[in-house]
């Protein structure tokens, strides 16, 4: 709508909105070029698990207080979790963290499209097992009425304690939980975009991103197991 | 905007009209102008709380409102003072329009996510106004448990609001990092970068490192509060205590996140209206990553008395002394860079000189409370009082209002008229010092906080603070009146009205969308004054 043309449109806000991605040709308006838009991008979501990092060290903060202040009761706590299902769960999202690492090299490479959505798929599929086993999980404690407030069993001295165990083994598996569900729809749109051909050897920065988003899931799963399971053991 | 009568130019705000290519745009200043409308608003609503309180307390007797009212009403002042004024007002509005310009980029890292930040800001508003006018809430700014769990008022819509904007901030730190990091110009070091630059950055590694923890925390109570139990419930065996330290661990370096950006505008100003370099730049700079970081050692000064052993209690006494180092290095290297120089009085200098003035009484007296005994006999008193607004409203908005005077030519191609702009500042400075003085002397007598009512001994003082309160009012409303008509019947700013050295005084006022027709290469440090035709690049 600007009427004047004392500079080329292509250095006007229009290109603002455009939408990019690393398989276009020109860099975003802000970047020099795209060795720059990559960098950018990769360091942005760096200082994002840097937050996200924060975020969970709250809740370990919580975890290690309490249990300092309950130690027995956190140690009764753990052995109401199932060592086996959390095992399989762990195995489960490190193999997933493997296909991600794949999906990327085959990126890179310039393996086919299908070669790379199909890594992508199998990671995103062994998220959905590990959910699936999660909520199992969750089920078990609200048959065995270790679920605070919907169902709630436990009773004599220490109940409350290990209640508090509980709350922080919602608290940190949820949250945990919330963040993969977003890292398989991010990874299910990397599949879309693998699909169409957005990415170049050259040229998968977003690819890049959700490898990261979802090694770090996987990192703080890794930390979740031994705090909550492992206890007692 | 539509009487532009020169030569058509091309800027930011003629390149295309209408709401969608506002509510659309990704243009770091079009953003900035969405923020200043809207935080603009929040302030007027905290104000008219703090307005009523004054009124209230008057007289003695509680009879303007009764004290559930009063409580309600301290609890929305401060919610929304606090993280919907002074944490976005001047990264967000300011920072947001003249960081890229001083690097000599054309837009942040992220344009996009810095749209989303404000729409994240505005959902966060909604719900928190939502909260406010459904009811309110009266559990203070602090939502300290176990009370907030069980106030039967709106805690919950409160506390998610809060949640929400906090997202927006942490997205416009994290924007203002990558940006920092980089999209500098080529020549721009980063002891060339403007102080203003370092003390957003290192308020932006604050919101980064700290807000989440509040956010987690605050989603804790509020699921605690949905189902009455829960994590700090003292009935499970639960610490309100713990709450307390996570709250304060955000909430004393947030007191950085809300006074650093205005001690970067005063560091931008003092070199401009003294016409002459910062002395002591680098060490200015470095003291702002160094309040960053030793700000985050000291939350436990805000709960000496709320239980806590002699020995943390003397740490963290000792590094709330430590942390008022480095902001005295930057009060010194301020008065310093005056030495000398050819000082002119506009605006920007008077709300410049003002921080540097109020702010040395708020740190001084922010000592007071960093020595345990003090701290115990003045905990929740007026002093308190006096002593952070001394802090928050005589240096951050004193701050604000500066950095506002300062690039407003540079925002809106317009100046002002300077002399409604000083007798405001004037106003402000003397209305502030007539409001929360008094407090001082209030406090250190012993008179609580957060009460409708108080002993009649109280009063004088109390009617002179609530005088102040009225002359501080008229000085906020006043720039409202001059600011809006100077968009059409200020004189032409020009690229650079104020004669000063930076990059965004280098592209035209308002400037082109896309910032600067060429990238400028840096060759100079931040504040180079050999001669009046220095030119950087
Ligand atoms: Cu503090």
């Amino acid at each position: 709508m600007a009427e004047s043309s004392l500079r080329p449109m292509n250095a006007l806000g229009d290109t603002h909105s455009v939408e990019t991605s690393g398989a276009h040709a020109a860099p975003d308006l802000q970047f020099e070029n795209l060795e720059q838009q990559h960098a950018t991008r990769v360091f942005g979501m760096w200082i994002f698990l840097v937050t996200e990092l924060m975020l969970f060290g709250a809740l370990f903060l919580m975890y290690t207080v309490y249990r300092a202040f309950y130690p027995a009761a956190f140690a009764e706590g753990s052995r109401h979790l199932d060592l086996a299902l959390g095992g399989i769960n762990t195995a489960v999202l490190i193999v997933s963290s493997l296909c991600i690492a794949l999906a990327i090299h085959a990126a890179r490479t310039s393996a086919k499209r299908s070669q790379l959505a199909l890594w992508l798929l199998a990671a995103a599929v062994l998220g959905i097992v590990f959910m699936v086993i999660k909520g199992y999980e969750y089920f078990l404690h609200y048959q065995n009425g270790e679920m605070p407030v919907f169902n709630w069993t436990l009773t004599g001295a220490g109940a409350g304690h290990v209640q508090l165990f509980f709350w922080l083994y919602f608290a940190m598996t949820g949250v945990h939980a919330i963040h993969l569900s977003i890292g398989i729809a991010l990874v299910g749109i990397m599949i879309l975009r693998a699909l169409l051909g957005n990415f170049k050897p050259n040229a998968y920065t977003p690819l890049e991103m959700t490898g990261l988003y979802w090694h770090f899931v996987d990192i703080i799963w890794i930390f979740l197991l031994p705090l909550l399971y492992l206890i007692a053991r | 905007m539509s009487a532009i009568t020169l030569p058509r130019q091309d800027t930011y705000l003629n390149i295309n009209y209408g709401i969608r290519s506002w509510l659309l745009t990704t243009d770091h200043k079009r953003i900035a102008i969405l923020y200043l409308v809207s935080i603009t608003l929040m302030f007027v609503i905290g104000g008219a709380a703090a307005t009523m309180m004054r009124i209230e307390l008057f007289t003695p007797a509680s009879d303007l409102v009764d004290a559930a009212t009063y409580n309600k009403l301290f609890t929305m002042h401060g919610i929304v003072m606090i993280f919907f004024f002074l944490v976005p007002s001047i990264p967000a509005i300011l920072g947001n329009f003249i960081l890229p310009l001083m690097l000599g980029a054309r837009d942040l890292a992220f344009p996009r996510i810095n749209l989303l930040s404000w729409y994240i800001y505005m959902l966060g508003a909604g719900v928190t106004l939502w909260a406010l006018i459904a009811g309110g809430v009266d559990t203070g700014w602090t939502f300290y448990t176990p009370y907030s769990t069980a106030s039967p008022t709106h805690v919950v819509a409160a506390t998610v609001g809060v949640f929400i904007a906090g997202f927006s901030s942490i997205l416009t730190g994290l924007n203002f990092i990558v940006t920092t990091h980089k999209l500098r110009a080529p020549g721009m070091t980063w002891f060339r970068l403007p102080l203003f630059v370092w003390s957003l950055y290192a308020t932006s590694l604050i919101l980064v490192l700290a807000t989440p923890v509040l956010a987690i925390t605050l989603v804790l109570v509020a699921v605690e509060r949905l189902f009455h139990v829960g994590i700090f419930d003292p009935a499970l065996g639960g610490d309100p205590l713990l709450y307390q330290h996570l709250f304060w661990f955000y909430s004393h370096p947030a007191v950085y996140i809300m006074v650093l950006p205005a001690m970067g505008v005063v560091s931008e100003i003092i070199p401009t209206f003294a016409h002459k370099g910062l002395f002591g730049y680098k060490v200015v700079a470095i003291s702002s990553i160094a309040i960053a970081v030793l700000g985050f050692l000291v939350w436990g000064h805000h709960m000496f008395v709320s239980g806590m052993s002699l020995h943390a209690a003397l740490m963290f006494s000792a590094f709330s002394y430590l942390v008022a180092i480095p902001s005295a290095i930057k009060v010194f290297n301020w008065t310093s860079s005056l030495y000398k120089g050819s000082i002119s009085y506009d605006t920007p200098m008077l709300y410049a000189l003002g921080f540097i003035g109020l702010f040395t009484i708020g740190g001084l007296t922010g000592l007071y409370l960093a020595a345990l005994g003090v701290n115990v006999h003045v905990t929740d008193t007026y002093f308190i009082v006096a002593h952070f607004h001394y802090i928050m409203v005589g240096g951050s908005v004193m701050g604000y209002f500066g950095g506002l005077h300062y690039w407003w030519p540079k925002m809106t191609g317009r100046m002002y008229p300077e002399k409604w702009g000083r007798a405001a500042a004037i106003i402000i400075f003397i209305g502030f010092n007539a409001t929360f003085f008094p407090q001082f002397i209030l406090g250190f007598e012993g008179m609580p906080r957060r009460y409708a009512a108080y002993p009649p001994e109280f009063q004088f003082l109390n009617m002179l603070s609530s005088l102040g309160a009225v002359l501080l009012g008229i000085g906020y409303i006043l720039p409202a009146l001059y600011l809006i008509p100077s968009l059409w019947f200020g004189k032409q700013a020009g690229p650079n009205p104020w004669d000063a050295t930076g990059l965004e005084w280098k592209t035209s006022s308002p400037p082109p969308a896309n910032n600067f027709e060429k990238i400028p290469v840096v060759t100079t440090g931040p504040y180079h004054y050999p001669g009046k035709q220095d030119k950087v690049g």
